[in-house]
């Protein structure tokens, strides 16, 4: 049934791209701006569950990331954990922590639930600057020697790059199969009008934590891979604002509430941030340009480039959800 | 024949407002009953209170005999009792079957999607609205939105209805129709609590009518009885063309 949809098999075809790309040639350099995407397209699609789909705007989802990176790198190099184990270890912490600040904040609705995410992220590196078992502010470092059992450093860059695209595409199933279930038939009523949704029936409190929980998984395991390909991770970067606001960005640049929409986006704001910084004019310039580009996707585009391709060509809704 | 909805000593007060004040009425199992009365009589509030919008200061509430009051509004509609909105309030991107479906999928019933569809799809059919099924809801026109309200509610399959003003901001035709539509929810086996400022459709629709003013009971009886009855002529004497147009049909 949901395997003769063609969409399903766009993402199948979207991660065949990203594993076969690199290896023709064996370029590296491609292997690590795939790479950046790839992450960028697992904040954005799981963003968007919250953003497009139920309509909250979470502007600390970088929260997740970065607690998925602490988790991951402790429980490797305290704990002697493996990286699969220690990475999915570290998103169903982060979940759950999700689901204990979702108690708080999901009350909130509009503009004060925005802040209130900036505020969790910002608590959270707060906390963790001062918390010694994770080393404070100077964060923790890993040793190189972690690599071995991946087949030295080399190698090991390349298993995480695959991981990393795995992850990219379970992001891409799961905003699918959550955008044709019935859980994202709610979630979608409650993005529109969530007073109306629940006098329909709609489980409001309950569909609105379960999203945020998962928005927050897979972000989690991505952060785990993510630092500990670095071997190093501290707060200011763990848990740095900007991530945040660049996946808004691309999940409206491609389209929010969209499947297809955020993968797009991400890999063309990559391309862009690519040019950017290695343009002599450009450089240090990047942050600007997304600013810009925020503001008139807002003002001109709501629906983003996904909005603008069904605008044009209405039969792509059949295949590009 | 059983209440289907008993309503015991319901209080609202918003600050220094009494808006519904020390209330108490039933609902039979298969009646229409009309709720009338003056504009900010509490009618909306009343709604409101039933199906869980906000909690009442006190009284209770319960349907088919389970003690609903102050119950969250989505454990209401799944327990079965289903409502349309006075300002319509359409799911604006969404079509006009997806509209439906979030209705069935939510109901009472708690359909898997695909039975959904199919339910859906027969209660837009049912209120007429089985050319804009594929439209988004925020295209439709008033009278086309009042009638979503209304087929989204059915698609719940509810065992009550609370119908708030749907008739009001529609042309005479349109009128007409949706009184029929309404007679046939009724032949269905579903029990009606309505809302409605027309007169002559509240008089020929409902079998019982409670009078409602400043949030307080004024009379109840067949519309006959309510249209004789001269505390409900005084309150309406504000606007003696609504009096005498009630003792007219009446």
């Amino acid at each position: 049934m949901i395997f003769r949809r063609p969409f399903f098999w766009i993402i199948g075809l979207v991660m065949l791209v990203f594993a076969v790309a690199p290896l023709l040639g064996n370029d590296v350099q491609l292997r690590e701006s795939l790479l950046l995407a790839a992450v960028y397209i697992i904040l954005a699609s799981n963003l968007n569950i919250m953003l497009g789909y139920t309509g909250y705007v979470n502007f600390g989802c970088i929260v997740f990331f970065g607690l998925g990176g602490y988790f991951c790198v402790y429980l490797m190099g305290t704990l002697g954990w493996g990286l699969a184990i220690a990475a999915i270890a570290g998103g169903f912490a982060v979940s759950f922590l999700a689901f204990l600040f979702g108690l708080g904040i999901l009350r909130l609705r509009g503009a004060y639930f925005a802040l209130a995410t900036i505020g969790v992220n910002e608590g959270v590196q707060a906390f963790v600057s001062n918390f010694d078992p994770w080393g404070g502010s100077t964060g923790i470092y890993l040793s190189t020697e972690l690599f071995q059992p991946l087949g030295g450093p080399a190698r090991a860059l390349w298993v995480i790059y695959y991981l990393l695209v795995a992850v990219m595409g379970i992001s891409l199933y799961l905003s699918y199969f959550i955008k044709v279930s019935k859980f994202g038939l709610g979630l979608l009523a409650i993005g529109q009008n969530e007073d109306a949704a629940a006098v329909l029936g709609v489980p409001t409190p309950r569909y609105k934590a379960l999203a945020y929980c998962a928005s927050a998984f897979l972000p989690a395991v991505a952060g785990g891979l993510y630092f500990f390909k670095g071997a190093f991770i501290q707060p200011t970067d763990a848990f740095d604002l900007q991530f945040s606001t660049e996946a808004i960005v691309i999940a409206m640049l491609g389209g929010q509430g969209t499947v297809f929409g955020p993968a797009l986006g991400a890999y063309l704001y990559e391309e862009l941030r690519g040019w950017l910084l290695t343009s002599e004019t450009f450089s240090n310039f990047q942050l600007v340009i997304a600013g810009a580009l925020l503001l008139v996707i807002v003002l001109f585009a709501p629906g983003g480039l996904m909005g603008w391709l069904y605008g044009r060509w209405p039969r792509l809704r059949k295949i590009l959800e | 024949m059983s209440a289907v909805l008993a309503v015991e000593r319901l209080s609202k007060r918003f600050g220094g407002l009494m808006a519904v004040n020390q209330l108490s009425f039933t609902v039979e199992e298969h009646e229409i009953l009309g709720l009338i009365g003056p504009n900010g009589a509490g009618k909306s509030t009343v709604f409101n209170l039933v199906n869980g919008v906000f909690p009442p200061s006190q009284g209770t509430v319960h349907f088919r005999g389970a003690d609903i009051t102050g119950m969250q509004p989505f454990r209401v509609a799944r327990a079965g009792l289903a409502r349309t909105h006075q300002i319509v309030q359409p799911l604006t991107e969404m079509t006009v079957l997806e509209n439906c479906i979030v209705g069935a999928c939510f109901g009472r019933e708690n359909l898997p999607l695909g039975k959904a569809r199919a339910t859906a799809r027969e209660a837009a059919v049912f209120v007429g609205l089985e050319q804009r099924l594929d439209t988004p809801a925020g295209q439709l026109t008033i009278a086309g939105k009042k009638r979503l309200e209304l087929a989204r509610a059915l698609a719940a399959e509810p065992t009550l209805l609370l119908l708030d003003e749907v008739l009001a901001g529609l042309n005479p035709t349109e009128v007409t129709h949706m009184i029929g539509v309404i007679r046939r929810i009724r032949e269905r086996g579903i029990t009606i609590l309505m809302i409605e400022h027309l007169m002559h459709a509240i008089m020929s629709l409902s079998d019982r009518i409670v009078v409602l003013n400043s949030g307080q009971l004024l009379a109840t009886g067949t519309p006959q009885e309510v249209a004789n009855d001269p505390a409900v002529i005084e309150a309406y004497l504000g606007d003696p063309k609504l009096a005498e147009q009630l003792q007219g049909d009446g």
